[in-house]
């Protein structure tokens, strides 16, 4: 009897060794060898027409280091900050009380959540214009409740790209968080309870606790995708907030300049590797959660 | 027995409107070691709960040390729980486990260290502090999880199937640990489990529940040999429950007499003969077509299943228990 379930066991992991096989095929033919090439180019130089010159530079990373484009970089890294700060203040407690509803209350909440994925992203943001734009939706209701007594200008502001951000973000960390505290232990929380803490007091030295990977998580699912959002600053924030993604989209298309885009890209692959890598180290786990 | 430190009354609680407990009352006194008794489902871990705290009852009083804590938060109360799946906390070590209670407050550190070593000292894990709970045994995960409640010095301490999850050996040798713990300490334990052999072995008292009643509160020797009702017979003794005469009667099997006594006046069939753990039990049908079961010890026996025999018990170990199939009226 355990002998056959043995045997059955290792035909069916040597048959998922076959299974894995178009996997790392496909890792290496639409990962790993885009990014290599992602780096050769990196190091190359612009041809004067159109096309790359196959001479070695490393004029291309001196030139990231120029004032305008350090500057670009501080600015995204500070938006990112700021837009993955507004998720998690939102995101958290939505993804942490969705998981300690009723089934039938987790799917209606889920389902808020996955609505808009429905449509595409671009829609949605030209959505936002309507509420932000002059004498728009925002205006009109804060003007009719006689809490402001002209239009806010907000369409093309900071604070415009920022809610942009957090809503285009919002649905990772709400899912990492709750994925998290779906498993969150509710004894865990009792036997707190029970040996004198607050129901506060609970909360961070348990609940909090034990959810900050989900937390964590979603910090760096929203932080990375930040920082090459770019069109969400170009459509909600005009021509006046430049992000490096921006920047990266206007060296290829505009300036014809591959090895600088690619240069600016591996900076900024650097600069997320370097998250995850301080996610893992923080947490102690290699998984990200909410993430399958 | 000691004073009076908990008492229940009349504790009424329902859920999604089923009623799981129907009027508990309860008093342990001081030092007292209580075992609620009863098959899942029938409450016993509800009323728990409702004395820790961590549900509240639709009506009814929890009195600690005379003061009601109905409502009190359970933070707020001199009561301590050894949860069933021991609930340590996953992102500490043992060490900050049994201390967290004190730390929680704010004991200065250098007395939480001295008294979680006594602590940990008492369930014989001096050298695992520094572990992780994922890194202990069920049993060692068992043993910090009382460290971790006793350390507060509870007025009360409950468990709920603390050895539940434990192998049968373990389970033993744990039960002896407990009692000498409780010894030891001086705290009154109320303790729950399913397992009437534990009860038995380990309490005071012990109270049977069924379907959210207290069926009998008493010593163990009450329970077994003077059961009140029929469940309560069958429950913990196994005893053949038997109508006769508009009574019910509950007799255990070893006490079913087929010597040729005067009292043996039964016709009986036997129906089934089995042996196992040292014990040949037989199944008879009497001739009002009830099954009853006679225990022996040993295998000589020479009756076969289609032979009919006389049977009968003495009088004093026939007991007059109250049917809960029938009556519940008279409970």
């Amino acid at each position: 009897m355990t002998k056959t379930k043995t045997k059955g066991n290792s035909r069916r992991r040597s048959g998922n060794i076959g299974l894995l096989i178009p996997m790392y095929v496909f890792t290496i033919l639409f990962v790993a060898l885009p990014i290599l090439y992602l780096f050769l180019l990196s190091f190359l130089q612009r041809a004067q027409v159109w096309g790359v010159d196959f001479t070695f530079t490393l004029d291309n990373y001196k030139r990231i280091l120029e004032p305008l484009y350090l500057d670009t970089f501080w600015q995204s890294l500070k938006l990112a900050f700021t837009a993955t700060f507004f998720v998690a203040l939102i995101g958290y407690p939505y993804g942490y009380f969705m998981a300690r509803m009723s089934a039938v209350w987790k799917r209606r909440m889920l389902l808020l959540i996955m609505i808009p994925f429905w449509t595409s992203a671009l829609i949605r943001l030209y959505g936002w214009i309507i509420v932000f734009r002059s004498n728009g939706v925002l205006d009109k209701i804060l003007m009719g409740l006689h809490l402001t007594d002209q239009p806010l200008k907000l369409l093309y502001t900071y604070p415009a790209v920022v809610v942009g951000m957090v809503y285009s973000l919002l649905p990772f960390m709400i899912l990492a968080v709750y994925s998290s505290a779906e498993k969150l232990d509710m004894s865990l929380v009792e036997a707190s309870r029970d040996l004198g803490a607050s129901s506060w007091t609970a909360f961070w030295t348990v609940s909090f606790r034990l959810t900050l990977p989900g937390l964590l998580s979603g910090v760096v699912l929203s932080f990375i995708p930040s920082m090459g959002l770019f069109f969400i600053a170009d459509i909600l924030g005009g021509n006046k907030i430049v992000l490096v993604g921006s920047v990266i989209q206007e060296q290829i298309t505009k300036g014809r300049n591959q090895p600088f885009a690619a240069a600016l890209s591996a900076v900024l692959m650097v600069l997320t590797s370097v998250m995850i890598r301080l996610y893992r180290k923080i947490t102690g786990t290699s998984q990200l959660e909410g993430m399958l | 027995m000691g004073e009076s430190i908990l008492q229940l009354q009349q504790i009424r609680k329902s859920f999604d409107n089923t009623e799981v407990l129907k009027g508990i009352d309860l008093e342990a006194a001081q030092g007292e070691f209580i075992t609620l008794l009863g098959a899942s489902g029938c409450g016993k871990t509800t009323t728990l709960r409702i004395i820790a705290g961590l549900e509240l009852p639709d009506s009814g009083q929890v009195i600690l040390e005379g003061r009601d804590i109905t409502d009190w938060e359970p933070n707020r109360r001199d009561v301590n729980t050894v949860f069933q799946n021991y609930a340590l906390f996953p992102h500490m070590n043992v060490a900050d486990n049994v201390g967290y209670g004190l730390k929680i407050r704010k004991v200065p550190k250098a007395e939480i260290e001295r008294k979680v070593e006594q602590a940990l000292r008492l369930v014989q894990l001096e050298e695992y502090g520094k572990r992780m709970p994922d890194q202990l045994s069920g049993g060692q995960k068992q043993r910090i999880a009382i460290a971790r409640a006793v350390i507060n010095e509870p007025k009360v301490l409950l468990l709920d199937e603390p050895l539940g999850a434990l192998d049968l050996k373990l389970r033993r040798q744990m039960q002896l640990e407990l009692k000498r713990l409780q010894k030891q300490l001086g705290i009154t334990f109320i303790y729950i489990t399913h397992d009437q052999e534990e009860a038995i072995n380990m309490s005071d008292r012990i109270g049977v529940m069924h379907e959210g009643v207290l069926e009998q509160l008493g010593t163990p020797n009450e329970v077994y040999y003077q059961p009140r009702t029929s469940y309560v017979a069958d429950f913990v003794g196994n005893a053949n429950i038997l109508h006769k005469n508009g009574e019910t009667l509950a007799i255990r099997s070893e006490n079913i007499r087929m010597d040729g006594e005067s009292v043996c006046t039964l016709d009986a069939v036997v129906v089934e003969k089995s042996f196992a753990g040292g014990q040949l039990r037989i199944l008879f049908r009497l001739a009002d077509g009830q099954l009853l079961t006679a225990s022996r010890y040993g295998i000589d026996n020479d009756i076969q299943p289609g032979e009919t025999v006389k049977i009968g018990w003495d009088a004093k170990d026939a007991v007059k228990v109250i049917d809960n199939d029938k009556d519940e009226n008279q409970r």
